[in-house]
């Protein structure tokens, strides 16, 4: 009887991660600068993982969770590397300048 | 088959059935939570949503990220017991928990590095008719 | 070597978790292969040092995130009845706000709390402060700050003097 009703809980969250999914595809949509639905589109990631979450909790398959770590790691590197893309329009820069080494390479520079 | 146990223990006199207590205690303890985070994670997206410039919907975001997300997934590792899935749930908690600062901040220093100025001073919502349209930059 | 058997132990772990394998040898030996080899190359990288393998800050970042979560869980309330108010009140500015701490970890440390925390979001690290948006009018004070910057400080191992702002060199 718990777990039926555990279900039905985790069936409303699900319902509500759907609803929030849809709010945010429309802020996505119509939003009026590039970095709008940046912060949409990552909004949206989290709740995927959310849902994925639920879900497969929900269907009794705990895989899908596997599938969810996988999902909020890449969610995260894909927002870093759009928002370097758009900056620099090339992935190759580094973002932070790297301090100065005082050792240089064995066979390094004058080679 | 629990009621018919629950039946048979309150016609015996017998001791309480505390496998079952104890799985009502879980149930309503990671409902209650993931109820909270799920209203969180909604209010999040309206806020996205109804919020007049760039820089205050990072807020309703950060709603979402933090208190939204780690309160469901406290509710589904209570649900799920001491498991391997509940150390994965930790895991994923633990991701979002450190990316998810980092993702916002990444995105309002890009905005901020733009030259996206951000509307400030007091703020009313103007009218019902024109939530959700936003305004250029 | 303290770094890299930490490092090690965390990492067969991580394996272990997410494989679930425990009675394959094939694949346990597989797994013991990637450790190793995660290893190795972190040697090569020379990364094996107190930042990669922070254990030292475990304890004492653990009760900030307690003390951290209950600051979340309080702005969390007050930044939805802003959101899901009808006239939707808000006052957004931008402070900055000083940072005490010495160390980069700390200022890190510092920074990401009050962006963990709804309702204000670092937008810029400047040499001498950061750079804060706040959403609500009684979140936009500096000197409300001060309390988290302290224990933020504490958490990563400062002994930090916080009466008077740092004049930065």
């Amino acid at each position: 009887m718990a777990s039926v009703v555990m279900v039905y809980i985790c069936v409303i969250g699900a319902i509500g991660m759907l609803v929030g999914m849809a709010l945010l595809l429309g802020r996505a949509i119509i939003g009026p600068t590039f970095y709008d639905r940046a912060l949409a589109v990552n909004s949206f990631g989290t709740k995927a993982v959310l849902f994925l979450c639920l879900f497969s909790l929900i269907i009794g398959r705990p895989d899908g969770v596997d599938i969810a770590i996988l999902y909020a790691l890449m969610n995260f590197i894909a927002t870093v590397a759009i928002l370097k893309f758009f900056r620099y329009r090339a992935l190759d820069v580094p973002l932070a300048k790297r301090p100065e080494r005082k050792t240089t390479r064995k066979g390094g520079r004058n080679g | 088959m629990a009621e018919a146990k629950h039946d048979a223990a309150s016609h015996a006199a017998a001791p309480l059935p505390w496998t079952e207590i104890f799985e009502w205690a879980q149930a309503l303890l990671s409902g209650g939570l993931i109820l909270t985070g799920a209203f969180f994670v909604i209010a999040g997206a309206i806020g996205i949503l109804r919020m007049p410039d760039f820089y205050t919907r990072i807020h309703a975001a950060g709603m979402t990220d933090t208190m939204g997300a780690e309160f469901i997934l406290l509710g589904l590792i209570i649900q799920s017991g001491f498991t391997q899935t509940s150390l994965k749930l930790l895991l994923i908690a633990f991701f979002l928990f450190i990316t998810s600062p980092t993702a916002t901040h990444a995105i309002a220093h890009a905005a901020h590095l733009s030259g996206l100025k951000p509307k400030l001073g007091p703020y009313q919502a103007p009218d019902l008719d024109d939530i959700g349209k936003g305004d250029g930059s | 070597m303290k770094y890299a058997l930490i490092l090690g132990v965390t990492l067969a772990a991580y394996w272990l978790t997410l494989s679930g394998y425990f009675h394959k040898p094939l694949i346990l030996f597989f797994g013991v292969m990637s450790v190793l080899f995660t290893l190795g190359l972190s040697a090569r990288m020379k990364i094996l040092d107190k930042e990669t393998v922070p254990y030292v800050y475990i304890p004492k970042t653990l009760s900030y995130f307690v003390w951290l979560f209950n600051e979340v869980v309080k702005a969390n309330v007050a930044v939805a009845k802003a959101v899901l108010s009808p006239e939707l009140k808000i006052s957004p500015s931008m402070i900055k706000v000083p940072t005490h701490q010495d160390t980069d970890i700390g200022k890190t440390m510092f920074a990401n709390s009050i962006t963990l925390t709804p309702g204000t979001v670092s937008v810029d690290m400047e040499e001498d402060g950061v750079l804060v948006h706040a959403l609500l009018a009684e979140m936009a004070n500096p000197d409300d700050f001060t309390e988290m910057g302290e224990r933020s400080g504490w958490a990563v191992g400062e002994a930090i003097d916080i009466s008077e702002p740092k004049t930065n060199g």
